[in-house]
């Protein structure tokens, strides 16, 4: 049973009043981005409206207070994580891409040498693909995946053979696409057993059921804000603490160095030695304002809710449509979470979605920024559904009356 | 408000569910694939022109109904028809396409001649007119648009061959 009220946190997203095409939004996007609760934009327009300063340094009230929102908001992180070493393992950047590209820029430029090879997944968004593909250039790594079964969860079959030469396993703890649930706890053993450490691409997970990263024993985590009840424009890297205090910094800057002469530089310790320039502050108050607001619902509430939903909807997805919408993902519940990829027989995926619009409903179509995953289902693009823990079975109605649409119209 | 029975005309249907002119032509023809990385809509053209003429078109690929109705709508439209025909037509297409925009941003002065310009469009593309509600939907211009700027290639280089 849900103890909290979806119909009350739909009531708390100004967004969710938008009428589109004359019929009020259903917003099945969220695995793009979440909607904003008021809390948390009133906590970024508090925070301009009062508080506003640069951080850092400054010695006057709004400065100390700037700062404060800002350091805040790495404590409130860190305790929402149950980080181990608390919030100097939290990095702030500007989104999980980014969080990326400064663990493959700083720790792996400096701890891999050609021929150690990185293990990802065929599953994984671009963010976490490219930025190893890129390190293979520049420093002669290999990038190797692990497969997707048939039954579309990771096939670790294989999995001591893969693990030959790995010095770094980054995984999904939640596909984008499939919306599977990886073994995230199982991993690190296998990583750890083999010497290597492991990062979890949390972007997907993190706002739908609790973190727990003492229990989960990773070593990475990335994650953004503006999926999880947050705004755009920031993102954490955690590290565990002493391989962060090992790692090079990424860009160069103010705010990230200890001294800098004309003959050179020393950098900061701790996460600010990754924070070059003025960081997003405003953005930090609302992340605090997003954990207050989900921890409010209550991790595991929204977790069970949204499984609740994601049941629903396969179960009638499967019923209505005499096979002509496939689900390209596991079909039941079990160690999957509220992100329905769609492939609709004979209807492209831009089709599909143009067709929804009409309904108000707002669903993804497109490779999802997972390519490698696209190709190995014989895809170009699905059309994907995603909750939040503002979403109601009614959207799930409305869903299906618009693909019921699409489905005769291209008939 | 955009209402969708503009975009999904039922000659864009038809054209999706039996796309005309499908298949390959060997050398002398020219090939050119068009992509639109974005959507993942592709199209290849196989063109071959003779004396000046488009004396045969084909066309292989996949994508949204928009990108394929298109590009089956194209092929009816050009083939058989001078070079310097067909690439009128792409101008006035391409015209069509862009109308809207320069609706937004332009003079009231200009727009009617735009207007009238793109009357006179509509009359001389015949069944390719159904097009003309893609550009109430912006992002699905480029889906439309993807075979006849692949066509302006493939022409391109067909006639760099004779040169």
């Amino acid at each position: 049973m849900t103890s909290f009220d979806p119909v009350r946190v739909r009531a708390d997203i100004p967004l969710m009043h938008r009428v589109i095409n004359d019929r009020p939004i259903t917003y099945l996007d969220s695995g793009a981005s979440s909607l904003t609760p008021r809390s948390v934009i009133e906590a970024m327009d508090r925070y301009y409206q009062h508080h506003h300063a640069n951080v850092h340094r400054g010695v006057y009230q709004t400065a100390n207070e700037a700062t404060s929102v800002y350091e805040g908001a790495r404590e409130r992180t860190a305790r929402f994580l149950n980080a181990p070493g608390g919030s100097q393992e939290i990095v702030f950047t500007k989104n999980a891409t980014e969080a990326f590209n400064l663990l493959a820029r700083s720790w792996g430029a400096a701890s891999l040498s050609a021929g150690d090879v990185v293990l990802v997944s065929e599953m994984e968004h671009h963010a976490n693909i490219v930025p190893w593909f890129q390190l293979r250039d520049s420093h002669g790594i290999e990038v190797r995946f692990i497969p997707v079964g048939d039954d579309f969860r990771l096939d670790v079959t294989r999995i001591e053979e893969l693990m030959r030469g790995v010095k770094l396993v980054s995984v999904t703890a939640m596909s984008n696409v499939l919306g599977t649930i990886n073994p995230i706890r199982e991993l690190a053993e296998v990583a750890h057993a083999h010497g290597a450490l492991i990062a979890v691409d949390g972007a997907q997970s993190v706002a739908h059921s609790s973190t727990d990263l003492v229990a989960l024993d990773v070593d990475f985590l990335a994650f953004s804000a503006h999926k999880m009840l947050g705004p755009t424009g920031l993102g954490v890297l955690w590290a565990r603490e002493d391989i962060l205090s090992t790692m090079p910094p990424f860009l160069g800057g103010g705010g990230m160095i200890k001294d800098v002469s004309v003959d050179g530089y020393s950098a900061a310790t701790g996460p600010s030695r990754f924070e070059a320039g003025t960081p997003p502050i405003a953005e930090t108050a609302g992340l605090t304002a997003a954990i207050t607001y989900l921890e409010g619902l209550g991790m595991d509430n929204i977790a069970a809710y949204e499984k609740e939903l994601t049941g629903d909807a396969l179960t009638r997805l499967a019923l209505e449509f005499n096979g002509r919408v496939r689900v390209i993902g596991p079909s039941d519940t079990q160690g999957r979470g509220g992100v329905i990829s769609l492939d609709v027989e004979g209807v492209h995926p831009h089709d599909v979605a143009q067709v929804l619009d009409q309904f108000g409903v707002c669903v993804r179509p497109g490779h999802h920024c997972a390519k490698p995953l696209m190709k190995r289902f014989g895809l170009a693009a699905t059309a994907r559904a995603s909750f939040g823990p503002y979403s109601l079975v009614s959207d799930t109605d409305v869903l299906l009356e618009a693909l019921a649409h699409a489905v005769t119209m291209f008939g | 408000m955009a209402n969708l029975d503009d975009l999904y005309r039922e000659i864009i249907l038809d054209h999706y569910r039996s796309p005309r002119n499908r298949g390959e032509l060997g050398p002398p023809a020219t090939r050119v694939e068009g992509f639109n990385p974005l959507c993942g809509d592709e199209i290849v053209v196989h063109v071959l022109v003779e004396d000046g003429v488009v004396t045969d078109i084909k066309l292989t690929g996949h994508g949204c109904s928009i990108s394929q109705a298109s590009s089956s709508l194209m092929s009816s439209a050009v083939k058989g028809k001078s070079v310097e025909q067909v690439r009128g037509t792409i101008e006035s297409f391409k015209r069509l396409m862009t109308v809207h925009e320069s609706q937004l941003d332009d003079s009231a002065r200009e727009r009617e001649s735009v207007e009238a310009n793109a009357d006179g469009d509509l009359r001389r593309l015949g069944e390719l007119a159904a097009l003309a509600g893609v550009v109430k939907f912006p992002v699905r211009i480029k889906c439309a648009t993807l075979a006849w700027n692949t066509l302006t290639q493939a022409l391109d280089e067909s006639e760099d061959d004779v040169h």
